[in-house]
């Protein structure tokens, strides 16, 4: 039981059938560019709100970009982007002790954290 | 805290309309199934952008190549919003689009259709996003957190596109003789494709049941449907055409519009790969793909590069 | 005097223009998706920035112009813009190397003209040069990246540079009605060789082998190459074939 919820917590681990090409590190590294999250303050006295993600290689092309998707080149707009394995996040209330420390990334991202070897080949 | 306890919490919170969050506990089929629909969603705005842009260079004003450059850009826009809700259930952006050109993941089958003159600009905006629109308000109230809120997002950019669509047959629809006729022409094209845009009938539809109760989709195909052809019977009149369709006739009784059968044939072929344009539009998308290969590949290597260097330093 | 602001105003609206509809054929096509939506943001800037400048060309020409006339209506004699923009896309390379060289220009051009006796033309480059800079920075990051990317990015940028530097000389080299309004843009020359040579620097990408280069000029009086031809049949199409109608 415990190990079929483990499986769930982990997030989704591409299908075997998948067209995606084998995620091998030096490919994925080579091939898609890191994810960064999304803050934009629109006002002068709010807070900075999450948007979104997107992809980008830098800092800097994440937030032109962010400017180019998701304020559509305001401006007098705040925009804080950071890369989203850098985010911790807190754990669902429902799970209770039940989560594995290592679970508290923003989300199931397969490339965001190392699994264990029995794990990656469920 | 044993799974059928999870199952019912979360059957609790779509239930009371309370969204569900990428971290929160969630059965697998529900997983997988916003997965493939809001992938298959972005895709649809990414090719989607293809049978438009086919008509930038040629344009016929520039307040004209404007408006359809910004709402081909939109789209692109909507896309990026999709693939990120997409990635917060556990597939990568690359491996979406590696499904995608392997023809395992599917696209909205209104973009296999040729653009063939400036008056389809119009019916593509005024069909194709209406159909479209009907079906992301819809999505707007959808119980998975990230793609209400990109549907929100969306749904407030989408008004213009449709609105600039009918415009654009409006003014065709006053024009010379070739522009009105080029106008219903484009018409006849677009409209039984854009009915087919909302799947194939209910009774038909493997998905559905689930879907309803876990509140991913919120309106049947067959309600969208009518209420799409209701609306679009009534706007076609200000335009001074006619929709394609011999048995659309008001229906005083149920208070609808009757309308003819669809050539489920054609839905199905196309569907199936048939279409005038599937392969062009993914030839198209893989071309660019693999061409801006070499660029991805120099953009991370130069971050690469600058971190060594930053750390080095 | 008029004639010369008009054919001024007109070469620089042609030159946004064209170079839009170059860019415009990366939508829906460039290398990732982000970036698609980044080159198609510049170009609606350029096409802004045509339309603005077609509009003032209308109203100095006067009778029944319109921004449309002029765009759709004259043939390939007529228009003036600089070589620069008809430039074929190429690869990824070539096309950020050509904005980054066009829109560099573009900023000591706007800078200068933002203090202009004329004032339509100072408010529009007053208003354009935000866009611009943003321009410059973005192609700018672009030359960097692809030069000091990968071996084979480094080769396609040099390759681009090749192509493109024989047409960025006739920028600088004032046409008759530039210089009837004194406003020859030798001037900028040095201010933009610096900022191109300090880019093309970081990027590791050496000009020298371009120190006496032999420049294309014509674009700005008429003479272009047979790119435009085809640029200007594809955009005129539907106002050539179907006259006289409203869109």
């Amino acid at each position: 039981m415990l190990h079929f919820i483990k499986k769930l917590y982990y997030g989704d681990i591409p299908d075997a059938n998948s067209g995606a090409a084998p995620s091998s590190d030096q490919q994925q590294a080579v091939t898609d560019w890191p994810l960064w999250e999304v803050f934009i303050r629109s006002k002068q006295g709010l807070d900075h709100k999450h948007v979104g993600s997107l992809h980008a290689t830098d800092a800097q092309m994440a937030i032109e970009n962010a400017r180019d998707v998701y304020t559509r080149r305001q401006e007098g707009v705040s925009i804080w982007v950071v890369e989203s394995k850098y985010i911790t996040a807190s754990n669902p209330a429902e799970a209770g002790e039940l989560y594995e420390p290592a679970a508290d990334k923003v989300y199931r991202h397969p490339t965001f954290y190392d699994l264990p070897d029995e794990v990656k080949h469920m | 805290m044993g799974t059928h306890n999870l199952e019912e919490l979360f059957q609790q919170k779509i239930d009371k309309e309370v969204k569900i969050e990428p971290k929160d506990w969630m059965p697998e089929a529900y997983r997988k199934t916003n997965l493939r629909q809001i992938s298959q969603h972005a895709h649809s705005e990414i090719v989607g952008m293809l049978p438009e842009g086919n008509w930038i260079s040629r344009a016929p004003s520039l307040k004209r190549k404007a408006i359809l450059i910004a709402k081909v850009q939109d789209e692109a826009g909507h896309g990026l919003y999709l693939y990120a809700a997409a990635e917060t259930l556990g597939q990568s952006r690359e491996q979406m689009i590696n499904d995608l050109h392997s023809g395992k993941a599917k696209y909205s089958s209104i973009f296999n259709y040729p653009t063939l003159t400036w008056a389809d600009m119009g019916a593509v905006g005024w069909l194709v996003d209406g159909a479209a629109i009907m079906n992301q308000v819809m999505l707007t109230r959808t119980s998975y957190g990230p793609y209400a809120r990109a549907m929100v997002r969306i749904c407030k950019e989408e008004s213009f596109h449709q609105r600039q669509g009918f415009e654009t047959l409006l003014v065709l629809s006053k024009g010379s003789k070739e522009q009105r006729a080029m106008c219903q022409d484009a018409i006849n094209r677009w409209w039984w494709p854009a009915l087919m845009m909302f799947g194939p009938r209910d009774s038909e539809s493997t998905n559905s049941d689930m879907s309803m109760k876990w509140k991913i989709k919120r309106k049947t195909n067959d309600e969208l449907r009518q209420q799409f052809v209701d609306m679009i019977a009534e706007q076609v009149k200000l335009l001074g055409m006619t929709l394609p369709d011999p048995n659309l006739r008001w229906n005083e009784s149920r208070n609808h519009y009757d309308f003819g059968e669809i050539n489920w044939d054609e839905f199905w072929q196309v569907v199936k790969g048939n279409g005038p344009c599937n392969k062009q539009r993914l030839d198209a998308r893989r071309k660019a793909w693999e061409e801006g290969a070499w660029v991805r590949e120099a953009a991370q290597a130069y971050a690469n590069k600058q971190r060594t260097r930053k750390k080095a330093a | 005097m008029q004639q010369a602001l008009l054919d001024y105003t007109l070469y620089l609206a042609d030159s946004a223009l064209i170079l839009g509809q170059r860019n415009s054929a990366w939508c829906g096509h460039g290398p990732v998706l982000e970036q698609d939506i980044a080159i198609t943001n510049i170009t609606l800037d350029l096409i802004g920035q045509a339309r603005s400048l077609y509009q003032y060309a209308a109203q100095l020409k006067g009778g029944e112009a319109t921004e449309d006339t002029l765009a759709y209506l004259r043939s390939e004699r007529e228009y003036k813009n600089c070589l620069l923009a008809e430039r074929p896309n190429g690869d990824w390379g070539q096309t950020i190397l050509r904005q980054f060289l066009f829109s560099c220009f573009q900023r000591e051009l706007y800078t200068w003209l933002a203090k202009e006796k004329d004032a339509t033309l100072a408010a529009i480059a007053t208003k354009s040069l935000k866009e611009v800079n943003y321009h410059c920075r973005w192609s700018g990051e672009w030359v960097v990246r692809l030069g000091d990317g990968t071996a084979e990015s480094h080769t396609r940028l040099v390759t681009a540079l090749e192509n493109l530097w024989p047409y960025t000389g006739e920028l600088f080299k004032g046409a008759d009605y530039e210089v009837a309004l004194g406003l020859d843009p030798a001037t900028l020359h040095t201010s933009w060789l610096s900022a191109v040579q300090s880019t093309l620097e970081e990027a590791t990408v050496s000009l020298a082998p371009h120190a006496s280069c032999f420049m294309q000029l014509g674009g700005k009086t008429g003479v272009h190459s047979e790119e435009l031809g085809y640029i200007l049949t594809d955009l005129q199409y539907l106002q050539r074939v179907y006259p006289g109608c409203d869109w």
